[in-house]
């Protein structure tokens, strides 16, 4: 599910307001870089306002996320707690950890012991998904907590590399699609 | 209590600030209790007392321009904002991390308490929101989770402050000295421009080397830093003398 679809008037302001630069981090990788997008206060609070009008009132208690700029502002919003996911050895005190496959070895996502509840209702937030990869390990964290995953919801997504399948089955919600003509 | 020079009080909340046309500056603010009177001859407001522990920092400063002097009588003043007991036992002390003797101050159970967590956001807004910021400039990582919200209520941009090679495109360095050797801070070249009011984000302040480099930045770009803003200060380690003048706003203090 895309609001882009949808044809809301805020999406076209802020897609323009997301620079693609070219050969970041290497070679032959088209960057989104969404830094431009919060130099644009309408368009940062029209991206948050999207996911807030699509989550709010559905007793969502916990908004988990690997990047920290989209996913407080919802959590505010809507009323839910926001859970960090970090890299390995950043969260202090008690951690689960998730590993999981990069184009070219592996990488580890932690959750704080105790943060989620089982049964909380969840939404995984990051700027794009790519592979899928991430969202996935933060998937598998607050399902062994038992949590539910009602949504993952991104600002961008790369549908050429086929993320959107590697979600089993949950549901994703996107503003944006980035496609390399 | 008069003031001789006139004071604005921002209707929608208690705390008063400064305004004028041209947004008057922050005046440096030691985050403690505000007591009373203000001298009708001062032409700077705070008189500032130490307080354990706990701060509100009600910011009282004297507009020049705007002329209306309007001052509201807050008894209030004296006791700290009601918010601040939440906020401070939401923070999870962590013994030993990342390395014996350190005690670390985990904000991760703050954003897990949603009234405490908006509060937190809400004493930052109401401090800033009519104060002309234009740029908040948030530290990686934790910095990413208070400027943002911040940013948004009051209409400013958001400037992510990083580590090296993380910002695609150009950027602009300042290297800063850590316990054992150093790192560098990065931001986007056009991010801010010549003039923008900036305000630097971040959960803590320790030394203040990562906060002083942000600050730098800033400058380099001809910025104006109006203010540091933290959740935590750990006032031994002195981070406050170390931003070159620049005053700094926080919410508590740790040990």
């Amino acid at each position: 599910m895309s609001a882009y679809r949808d044809e809301d008037p805020r999406l076209h302001g802020i897609k323009t307001k997301i620079r693609v630069v070219p050969h970041f981090p290497k070679s032959g990788i088209m960057f989104q870089d969404i830094t431009t997008l919060l130099l644009d206060p309408k368009a940062f609070k029209d991206t948050i306002d999207l996911f807030v009008e699509r989550y709010k009132g559905k007793n969502i208690s916990v908004v988990a996320a690997r990047g920290f700029i989209f996913g407080p502002p919802i959590a505010l919003a809507i009323g839910a707690k926001f859970v960090p996911l970090r890299k390995p050895k950043k969260l202090p005190g008690k951690v689960i950890s998730q590993e999981y496959i990069l184009e070219y070895g592996r990488d580890c996502l932690e959750m704080h012991v105790g943060a989620v509840e089982a049964g909380e209702r969840a939404i995984v937030v990051d700027d794009l998904i790519a592979t899928g990869g991430t969202l996935c390990a933060a998937m598998d964290l607050l399902e062994r907590v038992g949590a539910e995953v009602v949504e993952c919801a991104c600002v961008i997504e790369l549908p050429e590399l086929k993320g959107r399948e590697r979600l089993n089955g949950k549901p994703l919600y996107v503003l944006v699609e980035y496609l390399e003509v | 209590m008069q003031s001789g020079v006139g004071v604005c009080c921002s209707s929608s909340s208690n705390w008063l600030f400064g305004l004028a046309a041209a947004a008057a500056p922050l005046l440096p603010s030691s985050l403690t209790t505000i007591s009373f009177p203000i001298s009708k001859s001062s032409s700077s407001s705070l008189i500032t007392l130490s307080t354990p522990l706990l701060i509100s920092s009600p910011l009282r400063s004297i507009a020049s321009a705007s002329g209306s002097s309007q001052l509201n009588e807050m008894a209030s003043d004296d006791a700290q904002d009601p918010r601040l007991q939440r906020i401070s036992s939401a923070i999870r002390v962590i013994p030993d991390f990342p390395k014996p003797g350190i005690m670390f101050q985990d904000i991760t159970t703050l954003l897990l308490d949603t009234k405490a967590f908006k509060d937190t956001i809400d004493l930052f807004v109401e401090r800033y929101r009519d104060q002309n910021i234009s740029v908040v400039a948030g530290v990686e990582a934790r910095g990413f989770i208070f400027g943002p919200p911040i940013a948004l209520a009051i209409g400013a941009k958001f400037v992510p402050m990083r580590k090296p090679n993380k910002l695609p495109g150009e950027v602009i360095s300042e290297e800063y000295s850590l316990e054992y050797g150093t790192d560098k801070m990065e931001m986007h070249v056009g991010a801010v421009q010549r003039g923008d009011r900036a305000l630097v984000i971040d959960d803590l302040i320790a030394t203040g080397g990562t906060l002083c480099a942000a600050i730098k930045l800033l400058e380099r770009v001809q910025a104006q830093v109006v203010e540091c803003a933290c959740v935590i200060e750990l006032p031994e380690l002195k981070g406050r003398d170390k931003l070159t003048g620049k005053p700094l706003f926080v919410l508590v203090k740790g040990a």
